[in-house]
């Protein structure tokens, strides 16, 4: 299979699902750019990060959609257009500014289905950019999926490798439900074997990316990528651990971390995301009422402590959790010991 | 001289919707006032000339985004009576099911793209629609009813931008009704509504909204406007609501005999029963008929409606996605 990067596998995703289906429009703040300017360059940006280059060389300014900074009207157009017959994949440039056009996600699109009983579809795809590392500042390095999974009505989407990305990208775009397709702006560059032609991934299936028998790490997103370095080195010392990516946050695969959990006894929770009431929490939480008596030690959460992500580079290389962390945690909880009582 | 379009025909489908509006609102008051009515119900009395005037422009195949003052909307633009009131008592059957309530009422079938309680939050929705008209070059125009409170959020002047910049068919239908909630418009709006919409680039015209004839000729030029393919358009009736915010609202921001002087003098019903008689050839006896009808088939619907069954317990679990 063809080495790929993560922002060509979604690139090409967006392309092909585009030719495919007509309905497919793309919208965002210069997704293609150069509207207005003085150089008169018909695509200036392709996206900040260079996602969506090229697609409006090849389907025209009436389906790639470049907008004024307005992430309500952008978010709350691409529902609306969802409702009466497009399949618009809407770009919302980072998670942070879901500050600015929430009530369309919360109250609007994850709400149309259920309180018009059940007689619409709202196919609507926001991509979205998350996560630390770039010393970007409180404002552009968020990890908001948390908040975002608490909404019942949307699916929550975090692809951790270009191949992932690809065939969680085409699932979201086909299906008939609001999907926040989370990409990590520090994984554009992550290569891996990608396939050419059609390829979907079905949401609520957890990929086990190393298998192992003394622990589960559970870990989304980028944080996946450091999971399987630290089981890479460990595994040279004779520990094995199993890294479960769940892939989805809602719909969450419950039972492959279950299994994992039952069959290790033995779990750390790694996720950029909140330390209160994020997925590090809510993995935990779903251990300790469906799998207690399986676990030989308390699990261990790995997050980002309870602030704001800051522009400091080295505050933030701390804040960011890291292959010392993740490593440190696997070693304490199989050090470690559940007391029981009776 | 008598305008063309004002053909007897539409006339009287204007003085039905319109009737139809009134005792519906008027029913639901005593029902609510009776407490056989769940949840907070916005009534629209005063204000029927403004709906049936912009929705007797409309296909099925156009929209309207609304509001939580829906039900006007709602059979100006030819819902089913009977749905609407089993999904107001949350009953099976109803538009939505039972599940969205008075404030929630939606039926796609016939454009019409749901009430909304979130004040100011229908409006990007409408130009996600007219996108969709646009992008698939059909010549369907949708229409934004936004009240003069939800004017003043930043949702409006987004929509009325991106509805510029990308030639929408969209027309922002503005319902001045006097009051935001429990605060008049004298205190809460700076400048004025249609001004405002002019300043992104499109025609904005203030017209009397208890007139049906002139919100249905102004409305008229917008759609046609649109249709074209010119762009979007605002238009600012002002007409005072009857009622309060909700029904109950105890109105103590109001001077007490202000509804009763727009009873006398701003009921749309009456000032266009007196223009189609004088100038237009309707007979007064036609519109009594049409009275009757209306009162039949709102005692008729009110009751299905109580008597309906409730969703079953199951409902609860169901339609949050397509699949999960």
């Amino acid at each position: 299979m063809p080495l790929k990067s993560y922002r060509d596998a979604i690139n090409e995703t967006l392309k092909q699902e585009m030719r495919r289906d007509s309905r497919v429009v793309v919208m965002g703040e210069d997704v293609a750019g150069g509207l207005g300017g003085s150089s008169g360059i018909a695509e200036a940006a392709g996206g900040t990060f260079g996602v969506t280059a090229g697609l409006v060389a090849e389907f025209g300014r009436k389906r790639v959609i470049d907008t004024p900074i307005t992430e309500s009207a952008i978010i709350g157009a691409a529902g609306g257009a969802a409702l009466t017959g497009l399949r618009p994949v809407a770009e919302l440039m980072f998670i942070d500014f879901i500050g600015v056009c929430l009530d369309q996600i919360l109250n609007q699109q994850a709400k149309f289905r259920y309180m018009f009983g059940g007689r619409c579809t709202v196919p609507v795809t926001i991509r979205t950019l998350m996560g630390a590392g770039l010393g970007a500042g409180p404002q552009h390095s968020q990890s908001l999926h948390g908040i975002l999974t608490a909404i019942p009505g949307v699916k929550v989407v975090l692809p951790s490798n270009a191949a992932d990305a690809k065939g969680l990208l085409a699932t979201a775009i086909r299906d008939d439900d609001p999907v926040i397709f989370c990409e990590h702006k520090f994984l554009y560059g992550e290569t891996a074997d990608v396939p050419d032609g059609e390829y979907l991934i079905p949401f609520g299936e957890a990929n086990i990316t190393r298998s192992g028998t003394h622990v589960t790490v559970v870990a989304f997103s980028r944080m996946v990528t450091l999971a399987n370095k630290v089981a890479d080195k460990l595994a040279k010392e004779g520990i094995s651990v199993e890294v479960v990516d769940p892939r989805t946050t809602s719909p969450l695969d419950r039972d492959s971390i279950l299994e994992s959990v039952e069959k290790t006894g033995r779990l750390v929770v790694v996720d950029e995301g909140t330390p209160l009431c994020g997925m590090a929490s809510e993995i935990a939480g779903l251990v300790a009422c469906e799998a207690l008596d399986s676990l030989k030690a308390p699990v261990q959460k790995v997050t980002p402590p309870h602030t704001p992500v800051p522009a400091t580079p080295h505050l933030e290389q701390d804040w960011v959790p890291s292959t010392e962390k993740i490593e440190a945690a696997i070693r304490a909880t199989l050090s470690q010991k559940l007391a029981r009582t009776g | 001289m008598v305008d063309q379009s004002y053909d007897p025909i539409l006339l009287l489908e204007a003085y039905r919707r319109m009737r139809l509006i009134r005792e519906f609102e008027e029913r639901m008051r005593r029902e609510v006032q009776a407490g056989t009515v769940p949840g907070f119900v916005h009534l629209y009395c005063g204000q029927e000339a403004v709906a049936v005037g912009t929705c007797l422009h409309l296909r099925d195949s156009d929209y309207i985004g609304s509001t939580h003052r829906g039900h006007g909307h709602c059979i100006a633009k030819g819902c089913n009576v009977g749905e609407m009131l089993l999904e107001i008592y949350c009953k099976q059957g109803g538009l939505c099911n039972g599940k969205g309530g008075s404030m929630h009422i939606a039926d796609l079938r016939k454009g019409m793209l749901g009430a909304n309680a979130i004040v100011g939050a229908a409006p990007p929705i409408a130009v996600g629609a007219a996108l969709t008209q646009s992008t698939l070059a059909t010549d369907g125009v949708t229409v934004s009813f936004i009240g003069d409170g939800a004017s003043n959020q930043g949702t409006v002047a987004e929509s009325l931008n991106m509805a510029s910049i990308l030639k929408l068919p969209l027309i922002f239908l503005y319902e001045n009704n006097g009051y935001a909630e429990f605060t008049g418009v004298s205190y809460h709006l700076g400048g004025n509504i249609a001004r405002r919409a002019a300043a992104f680039g499109m025609p904005g015209e203030t017209v009397d909204g208890v007139d049906f004839f002139a919100v249905y000729d102004a409305v008229g030029r917008a759609v046609a406007r649109a249709r074209r393919g010119e762009g979007p358009s605002a238009v600012e009736a002002v007409a005072m609501r009857w009622y309060g915010h909700f029904e109950g609202d105890m109105q103590l921001y109001r001077d007490p005999h202000e509804v009763e002087r727009l009873r006398q003098t701003a009921d749309p019903l009456v000032k266009f029963e007196d223009r189609a008689t004088r100038e237009f050839g309707i007979e007064k006896d036609e519109l009594r008929e049409i009275d009757a009808e209306i009162t039949e088939l709102i005692d008729d619907k009110v009751d299905a409606a109580k008597a309906a069954p409730k969703p079953p317990k199951e409902a609860l679990y169901t339609d949050v996605y397509g699949s999960y």
